[in-house]
């Protein structure tokens, strides 16, 4: 039943995309789109949180694509949550797209891929066989490819387009090499077939490192994460929220359905990697987006931190569940599957909250925004508790999902193998760092593009956004704040998740404890109540200031600046966002990124301005991509000279090239 | 039930009134120890009464946020204070957090702290919370750190569960323990802008922190900041005191003459802090702000050693 409405709904989101290629110019074509997209999105997840409430699962058959095995479409509880996560996105992005999408320059080039490209990760989502996912998710690689260069005439956007496009082509080919050994030799290309078959140890350990490339690349786990903060800043905003809060997270689920639901039982090891390439994206994420200036490509590769948190999480699980911990599993997958809810929530906020400060101002570089709170108050109380919850900071809801990951890490004592021991506090470790860097790359993106005052004039100028975008904001905002107090019944909605990935374990119910408090494991062990949190802060906060205002006193007097008794008018004395970083940049950069910084003095009676100029290098670019690059040109350069040969030459490679096949063939045989 | 309720508020009263005058004893001890008379013990309180009093001026630039900030800094670090177990554990609240989620709430003062800062518009602003973000940004870890430490040995994060475990199963003394207090005093030094990472007697000196960022504030709200600050220390004090001297605490429910010897031992402990804190500060000389986090990376090591520990025998 919900299974047929969702597929219904995403033939109607294709349909929106035929129809906006055809209209695409007139005005009200904006409005049918978004508003069709939001209705839709509505739907779905209506439809989703209705089988999550519990409906068995279900499955279709439909005589689409391949011939000998039609199209397979399933809805079980983790495609549901997955589909809860990816239509609270669509909506929020649709509705803010209302507005935002009447800036939009060349709307021919947005409108007709939006629609498709969230068709797309809906239909990742429903495929039950290796042919339907593989053709669905190039459906949502294409699509936001092709949104990705809407702006293509801008500086950098054609590159990060093409970076783009290499990075997600190779992530389907290894998740097409995936499948292909998963199917094996008779072709079973059904999820049931492949769930039925048993696959080896060794081919089960490459199929899972060929799924973490393929997932973990549109993931942008460390270092597959080059293209992310290219190419999801280039986009329009409510694109990029869709690309960073949403898409990541498709990426997330195939690497779940693939990992903890098609191969069966995980070896120990696995958890291992997954665990320490989570905490090498957690810690490298946030240092890179420590070092950016530009709002948007600081959350991109914010984006990839919060990827490293939630692999964190499935690493443990996976840890847990070779071990046959199915109490530990179910701890770690419900945190996991908690800051993927949490992720998309605050991530696709501040994505559109910067797109408000983009379509206000026109600037994304942090050093040419400041005082915005002043002109923008409401889109600057939205950002300020996305930034506090991406920051981990309770009673929102990022702190949940972290605190879950936390206990879970505690309960690693239980592991047997020494490695996973000595890996697991240090996992720890990396992702306090982590938290406490989060906190300080959020006071600098928050700090620096809101409050102060303006450093340019179209800052000083800027306009509060419309309504539309607002609603989103707020929607996104009130969601963040609900499923931080109330986490109980997050967690409870995701137990039939949890149940089907580890054999039946799942955390106690939550909803019913007393005073609505969290207990993961048991209540001498661990607790946590956001709601008293967030009613004894608030209570103490208002008693203290009506007591002061009422007794002691409410007087204020405005004046100019005191800044030690030499207050300077020009806004460029402020400090900027390199400056914020600064001691960062120091402290942790000069190691991870080689930072540089060169200042250039002019002697005295020189006029020419002083300048500081600071280089930060990613080793990613540096010992990966660039020798790679450098070895495809070269070898090009070398395969270049049989474009010019005679036809003997020619006719005489064929021939080798037949001999060596042939005595390939007969040592085969 | 209702005596629950009254003991709670009890505690929360007590670490608001105690506050102050742990910030003056350790004032007075340190001019003592430098051979000058010093402020009197109460001068914190007339300080806090008189600030309260005046007109709050504001920075033309300034947006709400600087007005609400105090109140908000001030109420999270109360209530993380409060959820401390002082002089009994196992009161009422004391399981709406755990340790975990008393560092986060702390963290969150902060990071309006830090906001604060930046809303004027100032280079001190920027400077001061650039600079305690970044010692955060190691303490932070530094502190959770000993939060695994101290959680893996008792088995759980409830401060008060591990003030009963330490309390009542003679833990004795344990390398990892010991690793962990370390990390927790380093920790406990520069969360509280103490020497030598920075220095809470100072105003115009390039080197401050916390005074940097506090200074455009002014009146009540400067009195709310200064007195979350007492508070801070305060509850560093006190959970130093209930993690690792955790004698004469009374458990909830022990009735009157327990709370009292409990509170007594509090007290006492305080004193014995505050004096200890005195003389560390007076015989060290401030470091500077690049030398920082050479310190706090030290504590991050010394927890993550203790973890580690604990990791391969339980009896370490």
């Amino acid at each position: 039943m919900q299974l047929n409405l969702l597929l219904g709904l995403t033939v109607a989101l294709f349909a929106t995309g035929l129809y906006a290629v055809a209209t695409s110019r007139r005005p009200a074509c904006r409005r049918t789109v978004y508003g069709v997209a939001l209705t839709v999105s509505i739907l779905a997840l209506l439809a989703a949180l209705a089988h999550l409430a519990g409906a068995a699962a279900a499955t279709l058959n439909l005589p689409l694509g391949l011939p000998w095995s039609g199209a397979h479409f399933r809805l079980d509880a983790l495609s549901a949550c997955f589909l809860v996560v990816v239509n609270l996105g669509g909506a929020s992005a649709s509705l803010f797209g209302l507005g935002y999408g009447r800036h939009e320059r060349a709307p021919e080039r947005v409108l007709p891929f939006f629609p498709v490209f969230l068709a797309g990760m809906n239909l990742v989502l429903l495929a039950d066989d290796a042919f339907t996912f593989l053709l669905a998710w190039e459906f949502m690689s294409l699509a936001s490819w092709a949104l990705v260069l809407a702006h293509h005439r801008e500086p950098g956007n054609v590159r990060a387009g093409y970076v783009y496009l290499v990075m997600a082509s190779f992530g389907t080919l290894a998740l097409l090499l995936a499948f292909g050994l998963l199917a094996g030799a008779e072709g079973g290309y059904s999820f049931a077939a492949i769930r039925a078959s048993a696959v080896a140890p060794g081919l089960a350990a490459l199929v899972m490192a060929l799924t973490l490339l393929g997932a973990g690349s549109k993931a942008g786990l460390v270092p597959l994460h080059v293209w992310l903060p290219l190419a999801h800043p280039a986009a329009p905003s409510h694109v990029s929220a869709l690309m960073s809060g949403v898409m990541t997270k498709v990426a997330v689920y195939g690497f779940i359905r693939i990992v903890f639901d098609l191969l069966g039982e995980p070896a120990w090891w696995w958890g291992g990697l997954v665990l320490t390439l989570g905490g090498v994206t957690a810690i490298m994420g946030v240092l890179y987006a420590l070092m950016q200036h530009d709002l948007k490509r600081l959350l991109a590769y914010h984006t990839v931190e919060n990827i490293g948190i939630i692999f964190i999480g499935l690493g443990l699980a996976l840890a847990f569940q070779a071990n046959g911990l199915a109490a530990g599993a179910a701890l770690a997958l419900t945190a996991a599957l908690f800051h993927v809810l949490n992720h998309s929530l605050f991530k696709s906020l501040l994505f559109l909250g910067a797109g408000a400060v983009l379509s206000a101002t026109g600037e994304r570089d942090m050093e040419r925004l400041g005082g915005l709170i002043h002109r923008m108050p409401y889109t600057a109380v939205a950002f300020l508790i996305g930034s506090a919850a991406i920051s981990a900071l309770p009673p929102l809801n990022g702190f949940v999902s972290e605190w879950l990951t936390f206990q879970a890490i505690l309960i690693t004592p239980e592991l047997p193998q020494w490695l996973l021991k000595f890996l697991a506090p240090a996992i720890g470790a990396v992702l306090a760092l982590s938290a406490a860097l989060a906190a300080t790359c959020f006071v600098k993106a928050f700090g620096i593009t809101f409050l102060g005052r303006p450093r340019s004039p179209a800052a000083a100028q800027a306009q509060e956004t419309d309504r539309f975008s607002l609603a989103a904001l707020f929607m996104l905002a009130a969601l963040c704040l609900l499923a931080g107090v109330l986490p109980g019944f997050v967690i409870d909605g995701l137990a039939p998740v949890v149940s089907l990935l580890t054999g039946g374990a799942r955390l106690m119910a939550q909803s019913d404890q007393s005073w609505l408090t969290l207990v993961p494991v048991a209540e001498v062990r661990s607790t946590y109540n956001g709601l008293l949190v967030l009613l004894f802060v608030a209570f103490s906060a208002l008693l203290s200031a009506w007591l002061i205002h009422r007794l002691a006193s409410k007087a204020v007097r405005r004046g100019a600046a005191w800044d030690c008794g030499f207050p300077d008018p020009s806004p460029v004395t402020q400090y900027t966002a390199g400056s914020f970083a600064q001691p960062i940049r120091r402290v942790f950069g000069s190691v991870v990124f080689r930072a540089h910084e060169q200042v250039d003095m002019p002697p005295p009676g020189d006029q020419r301005p002083a300048r500081l100029d600071v280089r930060v290098r990613d080793p990613a670019w540096d010992y990966l991509y660039t020798p790679l690059a450098t070895a495809v040109d070269a070898a090009a350069d070398r395969l270049n000279y049989f474009q010019f040969l005679t036809i003997r030459l020619y006719l005489s490679l064929v021939f080798g090239a037949l001999v060596l096949l042939l005595i390939g063939l007969a040592i085969w045989q | 039930m209702i005596t629950d309720y009254l003991v709670q508020g009890c505690e929360m009263l007590l670490v608001l009134a105690l506050a102050p005058l742990l910030t003056g004893f350790v004032r007075t001890v340190k001019a003592r120890l430098l051979r000058r008379r010093g402020p009197a013990l109460l001068q914190p309180y007339r300080d806090l009464s008189k600030l309260l009093r005046k007109e709050a001026a504001l920075a033309d630039s300034s947006s709400w946020l600087f007005r609400v900030a105090p109140y908000v800094i001030f109420a999270a670090v109360w209530v993380a204070a409060a959820l401390v177990p002082t002089f009994a554990s196992g009161l009422l609240f004391n399981w709406t957090a755990d340790l975990i989620a008393i560092v986060a709430l702390l963290g969150a003062a902060r990071f309006f702290l830090a906001l604060a800062g930046l809303d004027v518009g100032t280079s001190f602003g920027g400077i001061g919370a650039s600079r305690e973000m970044m010692i955060a940004s190691l303490a932070e870890p530094a502190m959770l750190m000993m939060v695994f430490t101290v959680s893996l040995l008792a088995g759980t994060t409830q401060l008060s569960s591990v003030t009963q475990f330490m309390l009542i199963e003679g833990v004795g003394l344990r390398v990892s323990l010991v690793l962990a207090m370390i990390a927790l005093i380093m920790v406990a030094i520069a969360e509280n802008a103490r020497i030598p990472v920075d220095n809470p007697a100072t105003h115009l000196e390039l080197t401050m922190v916390h005074e940097a960022m506090v200074l455009e504030y002014s009146g009540r709200h400067l009195a709310m900041i200064e007195l979350a600050a007492a508070l801070k220390l305060l509850l560093y004090l006190s959970l130093l005191a209930c993690v690792f001297t955790p004698w004469g605490m009374a458990a909830a429910g022990d009735g009157l003459p327990a709370y009292l010897v409990g509170a007594m031992a509090y007290v006492g402990k305080l004193a014995v802090g505050g004096f200890l804190l005195a003389l560390f500060e007076t015989s060290i000389a401030k470091m500077r702000v690049f030398r920082v986090d050479e310190f706090l990376g030290a504590a991050l090591m010394l927890g993550l050693l203790g973890t580690l520990l604990l990791f391969v025998s339980r009896s370490l």
